[in-house]
């Protein structure tokens, strides 16, 4: 099957700033794939040019086959977009908006229903303007959908949301997926693009560091799982680093601390239990994606990031 | 496709003339304010003496067609041009590139929305002086809807020009208000055209407002207004269109 959304060496310029220097991505067909990345990436005019908002100074761009320039026409009809920054009418209710919207597509969505599944009803004739900052955004992700598109790129989607509202929707997002949407998520949270997402890119600087699932990431990143214990009498480190799940050992005073591949457990407590060694205050961490960006880039993802 | 794109814009039109009442400049400044303005000068009884030069039309009978041309002047000066900005500098009209509608008929349905207004307030006006001052309609009513169409098409383009030329809302709102007053000074607020000095005279027919005043004086008086009024309305809505539709910007 050929890919939904195909990107192909894009690079994107302003003035005085390389905002995407060399990206390529291919989605398929109903997945959830993440785009993530620290502020100033290049998340935002990444997905802008594949919309079609922005020219692309070089590279391919491939959306359900249409050229996102050339075919806008089209393109607009089957995918729905929330921008990071895209505003309403200050006056217009968020039922008439949605309504409105609706209006725009050959074969809609039921915009009351979207109004139920975000948690919009008791403000269906609230104006927009005196909508809270995560009601205007769920309007926004229910704007992106009501036109019933087959693909749907989702920029910040929780961003400003509180931590209810973030699952809530999170909730939705994979409801709409269960109907064969595919769907693009940009973000900087790590836990969004852990829970949701099948495939992640890693941006930062304006390149791609690297594409995978997100366990193959921190898999990658050599730190699936973190082993803490306190040895019951004096061992050889050599005992552990001679493991092949075992990808490095340190001490912190009399702790001994294991990090390696999922399976590193099994092995390290077989080998303890062998030389009759008891492992006093044992405790797993699970390495998470955010382990895995700072060892992938160097860079934390989440600070200040917007 | 076409009856859904048709329905699409009819629910524009509809969703912005409704912003547009709710936004209130229209309705209160550009139909309310004259209007009152018109039955406080109805009580004034030195406006029913004949204009000198008026060719038999009273002070009173002149406030008419300088309300109507009062109305445009605000609609093109305050209401489109701030909610136009404001919808480039609000990404209203960014997020409807992504929409099959597009911006452009966002556009549309504005310009539609305060035509519509325009119409409301011309017939109110009309009938309020008629049926309640007993001034007369205009006598050549046909000459009187053509100049009132070319100047609504030259104040909305010019409308249109402010939106297309002002960085931000905000700017637009300071050009609306500057350009106010002198367009509405030639139409003849403060004071008959015939009696202004005579170089403002000289210059009154070659503004936008000026000319429709003096198109829609000719009406009244059952004339068909001259091709010169009729060209300088014209020309102001085709330049100030053109140059607006040129350089408008949708972000
Ligand atoms: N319209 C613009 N003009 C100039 N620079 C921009 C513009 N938009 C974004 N940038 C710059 O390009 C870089 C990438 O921005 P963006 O794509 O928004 O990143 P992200 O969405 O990952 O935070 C940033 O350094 C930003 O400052
Ligand atoms: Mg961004």
């Amino acid at each position: 099957m050929p890919p939904v959304i195909e990107v192909r060496n894009l690079h994107k310029r302003y003035a005085d700033k390389v905002a995407v220097d060399d990206v390529s991505l291919t989605i398929q067909e109903g997945e959830i794939f993440g785009i993530l990345g620290p502020n100033g990436a290049g998340k935002t005019t990444t997905v802008e040019c594949v919309e079609g908002l922005r020219r692309p100074d070089r590279g391919e761009i491939r959306v359900l086959g249409l050229d996102p320039l050339r075919d806008q026409a089209e393109l607009t009809r089957r995918l729905g977009v929330q921008l990071q920054a895209g505003h309403l009418p200050e006056r217009i209710q968020v039922a008439e908006a949605l309504e409105l919207y609706s209006s725009f597509y050959p074969r809609p969505a039921d915009w009351r229903a979207l109004l139920d599944d975000l948690g919009l009803a008791d403000k269906a004739k609230t104006r927009y303007g005196k909508l809270s900052g995560g009601q205007k955004q769920r309007l926004s992700i229910a704007l992106a959908l009501v036109g019933g598109p087959r693909v749907a790129i989702l920029d910040e989607l929780t961003t400003g949301l509180d931590p209810q509202a973030r699952r809530d929707t999170w909730d939705l997002i994979e409801g709409v997926r269960a109907r064969g949407v595919t769907i693009v998520l940009v973000t900087h949270f790590m836990e969004e693009a852990e829970r949701l997402c099948d495939r992640l890119a890693l941006i930062d600087a304006g390149r791609v560091v690297m594409v995978d699932t997100p366990a193959g990431l921190t898999e990658r990143a050599r730190i699936g799982q973190r082993i803490r214990f306190r040895p019951s009498r004096p061992m050889d480190d050599s005992l552990l680093t001679s493991l092949p799940d075992v990808s490095g050992v340190t001490r912190q005073g009399d702790m001994v601390i294991v990090s390696g591949s999922d399976n590193a457990l099994n092995a390290v407590t077989t080998v303890l239990a062998r030389n009759q060694i008891v492992a006093e205050r044992l405790r797993v961490e699970q390495a998470s994606l955010e382990d895995a960006f700072v060892q992938l880039t160097g860079k934390r993802l989440e600070s200040g990031a917007r | 496709m076409s009856t859904l794109q048709g329905s699409a814009t009819w629910r524009l039109v509809k969703a912005e003339s409704t912003l547009c009442v709710r936004d209130k400049v229209a309705p209160l400044w550009g139909i309310g304010f004259p209007l009152i303005l018109l039955i406080i000068l109805a009580s004034v009884p030195d406006l029913r003496q004949l204009v000198e030069g008026g060719g038999g039309l009273t002070y009173f009978d002149l406030y008419v067609p300088v309300l109507i041309l009062f109305n445009l002047a605000i609609l093109a000066t305050a209401s489109l041009p701030a909610t136009l900005a404001g919808y480039r500098e609000n990404g209203v009209l960014r997020r409807m590139r992504t929409t099959p509608v597009g911006p452009a008929r966002v556009l549309a349905g504005q310009l539609v929305a305060n035509l519509a207004i325009a119409v409301i307030a011309m017939v109110l006006f009309l009938a309020t002086a008629w049926l309640g001052f007993g001034v007369d309609l205009p006598q050549h009513p046909l000459g009187f809807a053509l100049a009132w169409l070319l100047a609504a098409a030259a104040l909305l383009a010019i409308g249109l020009l402010i939106s297309a030329l002002a960085p931000g809302r905000a700017a637009a709102t300071a050009i609306g208000t500057v350009l106010f007053f002198p367009l509405i000074f030639f139409a003849g607020l403060w004071g008959p055209i015939s009696q202004m000095p005579p170089l403002l005279r000289e210059i009154a027919p070659f503004t936008p407002l000026g000319a429709g005043m003096g198109a829609f004086q000719n009406a009244y008086l059952g004339d068909f207004p001259s091709v010169v009024q009729l060209l300088t309305l014209a020309a102001y809505a085709a330049v100030c269109g053109f140059v607006a539709v040129r350089w408008f910007r949708w972000e």
